[in-house]
């Protein structure tokens, strides 16, 4: 039988000095999974960007619960967008989206 | 209940006062409740002080540590001599066999850290492991290379962290998890450095313990060590007086 796909939603702060635009940063991303887990563990995570705000260096992920801490760890490796150094912190992570936002507003 | 976390190894640039305090914010902000500065062998005990009281603005704890680099086994026992009263953590860097072994089976060494940069001098092996586990000594790893090493030297490097990580648990050695960072930017969050640990097959079990209990269980001891109510271990003065 076909599993339902639990998805997880993580609301992401970006540590820099500069601002990136969302494709830079999602390059960034994609770029650090496949460079941990290569193309196949990075095709496990189903990552998409939903939500970005370049100002507030703001971002939401999805990704699969089960590639959370997979997905943790290539977040944490990343010290550089293009060739400004950077840190991105995992803030909250839920289940849905709204329950994300309210996570964060609390 | 809640973990408190620790980062034993923050490496600001000591002559960067700016510097130092924007990483103990970052500590705090990260959720870090105690952190460890190395400092020279002779950083005068008043500037050790001041950085004590910033961290308490920042409602954080804080150690001091030293890092010591020695040649030979006798520099590293006539080091110990000097500094264990001194200094509330005390971590060898090993870059000789010798001075590794000798760090394994001292109990005042509560560190054991090897060079990230050359696998040839990462003496961690089942020797090691055995003398460390018959004395106090954790084996540390710093996640700064994993953040900045790259290609083949990383992919090295998480061989023989692999390997390490493997033979310290079965000899029961306590490992602890340190960032290492030297700026803010190279800062992590406790569960994003346990989740980085999974690089080298450490559970995250095991890798949360690594940056709370194991830092926090050195820190109690030798905190009650340098207290002056400290005879030995499991004996201390409760009370003094003639009556006594």
């Amino acid at each position: 039988m076909l599993k339902k796909v639990r998805r997880r939603y993580l609301a992401l702060k970006i540590d820099s000095e500069e601002t990136f635009g969302s494709r830079d940063f999602m390059g960034a991303v994609w770029d650090a999974v496949s460079r941990l887990y290569g193309e196949y563990g990075a095709s496990q995570t189903g990552l998409a960007l939903i939500d970005y705000d370049a100002e507030k260096k703001f971002a939401i992920i999805r990704t699969v619960h089960t590639t959370v801490d997979k997905v943790r760890a290539a977040l944490a490796s990343i010290t550089r967008i293009g060739d400004k150094p950077v840190a991105i912190h995992v803030l909250k992570i839920s289940g849905t989206i709204k329950a994300l936002y309210k996570k964060i507003k609390q | 209940m809640k973990r408190n976390y620790a980062d034993l190894h923050l490496r600001p640039d000591l002559r960067n006062s700016e510097l130092v305090i924007r990483m103990i914010k970052k500590a705090s902000e990260l959720g870090y409740c105690l952190i460890a500065i190395p400092f020279p062998q002779n950083f005068p005990e008043e500037r050790i002080r001041k950085l004590q009281n910033i961290c308490r603005e920042y409602k954080t704890d804080f150690v001091s540590r030293v890092d010591l680099k020695p040649q030979t086994s006798n520099e590293l026992i006539r080091s110990l001599r000097k500094l264990r009263r001194r200094f509330e953590i005390i971590a060898v860097i090993c870059e000789s066999k010798h001075v590794a072994r000798q760090a394994a089976k001292d109990r005042r060494v509560d560190l054991l850290n090897f060079s990230f940069y050359s696998p040839r001098k990462r003496f961690f092996d089942k020797a090691e492991a055995e003398l460390a586990s018959n004395a106090l000594a954790s084996l540390e790893i710093d996640v700064k290379p994993l953040l900045t090493l790259q290609g083949p030297t990383k992919t090295r490097l998480l061989s023989s962290l692999r390997r390490e990580v493997a033979i310290a648990e079965a000899f029961h050695i306590p490992i602890v998890i340190s960032s290492g960072a030297s700026n803010e930017l190279l800062m992590r969050k406790p569960r994003e450095t346990a989740a980085l640990a999974s690089l080298f097959d450490l559970e995250k079990v095991s890798a949360m313990k690594a940056i709370s209990e194991n830092s926090m269980a050195i820190v109690k001891r030798n905190k009650e060590k340098l207290s002056p109510n400290f005879v030995a271990p499991g004996i201390r003065l409760i009370r003094g007086g003639e009556d006594c």
